[in-house]
């Protein structure tokens, strides 16, 4: 894989995460969140290593890089055991899968199944 | 006199399946086994899909490579056992296996290992080469200069990785942001993580407050896992939110907790645990922190539990995950079996030795006691010096520690100060630099540090904030460190299996530096410089070094040579025969007396009896027989007292071998002041034909040779130099 210059979600290239630009308040939170390229890119590193696992992981991190911090603890919530109904869970992962979000969308509608079946939905 | 010993505070179950008391091979435990349709695990260690709880369900659908399965699950588990004991087997090889097993036949694989074999797989299978330590840093007050300042002492002593947590959970991002700083004083790159409620934890690293987290709990059976509120698909989407910001994460297990929440189905420990891992590998976390943890003392309490606790961390390496290893509570009120707890994982090397050595005092860990505690740090790095192994650790002076200690409180101030959070007074922060402990400290003050947590919550204060507060405080070297640890979180790369910085920020990972060991003369070897650091102890001394402490004791001009000894004719006259370097080089004996205080008890002794002592020097010998004996033939009344400097003395009588005597202080550090006089009496009486009253030597239950040895050894070497086998014996004039 060709080595990557990583920039945060902002776009701002790492190597502008200077002291000066801490200084001047230039940079924002933005500025130093992952950007979903380079968390496919450690997945890539993680399949090298032998961890499909954790690739699977890094690369759902990746469709989640884009979220906002709110959406992502709503999300988390929705799927702690007793939230949510089966068909509550499965429109979530209809609207993770027309999102752009394939992974978390599968994540999340295998846990409606599963729920279903041990009991774990109301 | 045994019911007396600590060990037997300690509680011991008798083994009880049902209630899941049990190390391994629970009579409940499955048979291993797996059965695929169609890609599809359709029967996994004793349940049908139809019967798998939710647990059952993940692993099946993610945890087993299903191409590997059907070979693993066919071999013996003592051929597997084997495989990982043997160096020739590479690691590789053992993971792809590992890659197939389900919970039930890992469990029974490390089942049929010997404690010697475990250790062996575990310095195969870990994942990093270079092994690292987490500390604990915690207190009862939520003091953030204290915290800053004790994050800034663990990092001097090594520790890569800084976990704390709060007695009052609001506490959390004022805490958080204080070992922050702290961490970054000494040297870049060491990892914080604020542990807290799962929910409140993902946030403060979102804030960029904590660098990563590990307190994201995994059970073994589906009840405790549910009362924890979260199931296997819930903590899956907390692991990916946390690699969607950047920040390593791991999961956290151990055996006992499902025991101590009542559901522990009847399983074993060591096959619940199996099912932990499983499951971490199968959510796709880097690593995983178990062995025991806060169940360790449930699992010590059975027959095989300490075994069981290390195999905990041996399935961790197996699965291709970063050990976070445990001993992280105190286990026993016996400092033998809790060393001996830590001692096999020590000795063959983990990622993170400790998940939590406690490096404040044990009433300040707010997780509890660690098996390893401030109060241990010495002993810890003398086992590192003893065994030749690299524990992660390394000494700090003490002046360093304070600047460091002093430098990490100020700059916490500064940016408290400087961001609205609190004030605190001088006199709180020089309580904080010298504090052994939160009891030290200058009146504590709870609400500001609740009130230093609201301003960060409500104003949004992040990462960002700290490293431009530290450098508008002037502390731009500090500033620069925070910042390189809120870059990292952008670059990406300590994502990646258990990965540490060191203090070039260079990562250290699975990827960059991989286990290689595969048998003696391969695998982790400590740099020249790294060895050097474990060697030097601060308590170490040279032989230079106590000669200068012997110098403080020298009384120049008191003893001074004078030609060649001629005998005696007095019957009166006792010699007291001086070794080599006596009143020369070495003036101060084990006991602490002075020679010249031993001379003079020893010379009163003789007066008592109307005897008169005479001085000697024999510098032909070392050997305090020899000294006596070659005393008694210069003295008229054929006794002499062999003296050398260490304080070792006898009586000898012209007549006798060498190496006999009449009375003999052999364990000079135990000899004192009254025990000299009573020699030089009973020398005066052996002279005189009377009886004497022999002494008695002092005995102890003391570690007598530990603690004298190296003195000993550094006399012997000084008298050595001393001693001129040409010379005869010399008169020496005492000028009292």
């Amino acid at each position: 894989m060709e080595p990557l210059t990583p920039r945060a979600v902002s776009g701002r290239p790492i190597d502008e995460l200077t002291l000066e630009r801490a200084r001047s308040g230039e940079l924002t939170l933005d500025d130093i969140r992952i950007h979903p390229d380079t968390l496919l890119h450690q997945a890539a590193q993680a399949d090298r290593f032998g961890n499909s696992q954790l690739a699977e992981s890094l690369r759902r991190g990746a469709e989640m890089a884009m979220l906002g911090d709110e959406e992502l603890m709503r999300l988390y919530e929705a799927l702690r055991p007793g939230r949510s109904t089966a068909a509550e869970l499965r429109e979530i992962a209809d609207g993770l899968a027309a999102q752009g979000m394939p992974r978390c969308a599968e994540l999340v509608s295998e846990a409606a199944d599963v729920y279903a079946r041990c009991g774990l939905a109301p | 006199m045994m019911d007396a010993q600590r060990v037997n505070l300690d509680g011991f179950s008798t083994e009880n399946p049902d209630l899941g008391l049990m190390s391994f091979s629970s009579p409940h435990d499955p048979e291993p086994g797996i059965r695929v349709r169609d890609g599809v695990v359709v029967e996994m260690d004793g349940r049908t899909v139809e019967e798998f709880d939710s647990i059952d369900h993940f692993i099946a659908r993610h945890g087993l490579d299903l191409a590997v399965a059907p070979e693993v699950m066919a071999m013996d588990e003592r051929e597997l056992a084997r495989l990982l004991v043997d160096s020739a087997t590479p690691r590789d090889e053992v993971v792809r296996l590992t890659s197939g097993m389900t919970p039930a036949k890992i469990a029974r694989v490390l089942a049929g290992l010997k404690p010697v074999e475990m250790q062996m797989a575990i310095m195969k299978m870990r994942v990093r080469r270079t092994p690292a330590n987490q500390a604990h840093v915690t207190n009862r007050m939520d003091d953030p200069l204290l915290i800053a300042a004790d994050a800034a002492t663990a990092v001097a002593f090594g520790f890569r990785e800084l976990e704390t947590t709060v007695p009052v959970l609001h506490d959390a991002p004022a805490v958080a942001m204080a070992l922050l700083i702290g961490s970054q004083v000494p040297a870049a790159g060491a990892l914080t993580q604020c542990a807290v409620e799962e929910g409140l934890e993902l946030k403060l690293g979102m804030r960029g407050l904590v660098s990563y987290a590990e307190t994201v709990s995994l059970y073994g059976t589906e009840r405790v896992f549910v009362d924890g509120d979260d199931t296997p698909w819930s903590k899956a989407f907390l692991v990916s939110g946390y690699a969607s910001r950047g920040i390593k994460m791991r999961v956290s297990s151990g055996a006992g907790s499902e025991v101590l929440m009542g559901y522990a189905e009847g399983k074993s420990m060591g096959y619940l645990e199996a099912r932990c891992v499983a499951l971490a590998r199968a959510m796709g976390a880097q690593g995983v922190q178990n062995g025991g943890i806060d169940g360790a003392s449930v699992a010590a309490s059975v027959p095989g539990g300490v075994r069981e606790l290390l195999s905990e961390n041996l399935m961790v390496m197996m699965r291709n995950l970063e050990s976070c290893s445990g001993n992280d509570t105190l286990m026993s009120e016996s400092d033998m079996r809790r060393t001996a707890r830590t001692l096999p994982l020590f000795l063959a090397g983990s990622d993170f030795i400790f998940s939590g050595f406690g490096s404040v005092p044990r009433y300040d860990n707010m997780f509890g006691p660690s098996n390893f505690n401030a109060n241990d740090l010495d002993d810890y790095l003398v086992l590192q010096r003893d065994w030749g192994v690299d524990g992660g650790l390394r000494s700090a002076d003490e002046q360093t520690v304070l600047e460091l200690r002093r430098k990490a409180a100020e700059a916490t101030r500064a940016v408290y100060r400087y961001l609205g959070l609190a004030d605190f007074s001088d006199e709180h922060l020089e309580s904080v630099v010298t504090a052994e402990g939160s009891k030290d400290l200058a009146e504590p003050d709870s609400l500001a540090v609740l009130h230093a947590s609201r301003v960060i919550q409500e104003s949004g204060l992040t990462g960002l904030d700290v490293v431009r507060a530290l450098d508008e405080c002037g502390y731009p070297e500090e500033a620069e460190r925070v910042l390189g640890m809120l870059r990292a979180r952008v670059q990406g790369d300590y994502l990646q299996t258990a990965a540490i910085f060191d203090e070039q920020m260079n990562v250290l990972s699975g990827v960059t530096d991989p286990n290689d060991y595969s048998g003696p003369g391969t695998g982790y070897e400590m740099p020249a410089e790294r060895r050097r650091e474990i060697d030097t102890v601060r308590q170490q001394r040279s032989v230079i070094d106590l000669v200068s402490e012997q110098d403080r004791h020298a009384l120049p001009g008191v003893l001074t040579d004078a030609g060649p000894a001629s005998p005696g004719d007095d019957p009166r006259e006792v010699v007291i025969g001086l070794s080599p370097a006596l009143a020369v080089s070495l003036h101060q004996t084990l006991s602490g007396l002075t020679v010249y205080e031993v001379l003079k008890e020893l010379a009163a002794g003789l007066e008592e009896e109307g005897c008169e002592a005479r001085l000697v020097r024999v510098q032909a010998t070392i050997d305090v027989g020899f000294i006596g004996l070659a005393a008694a033939r210069l003295a008229g009344s054929g006794i002499g007292i062999g003296l050398q400097a260490k304080g070792t003395a006898l009586i000898h009588r012209r007549d006798l071998a060498p190496l006999m005597n009449l009375e003999l202080f052999s364990v000079a550090p135990l000899v004192t002041r009254e025990m000299y006089r009573a020699m030089g009496i009973n020398a005066g009486r052996h002279a005189k034909g009377s009886t004497p009253d022999p002494v008695r030597n002092a005995y102890t239950d003391e570690a007598i040779t530990a603690r004298y040895h190296t003195r000993v050894v550094s006399m012997v070497a000084v008298e050595r130099a001393h001693s001129r086998p040409d010379l005869p014996p010399q008169e020496v004039r005492w000028n009292r």
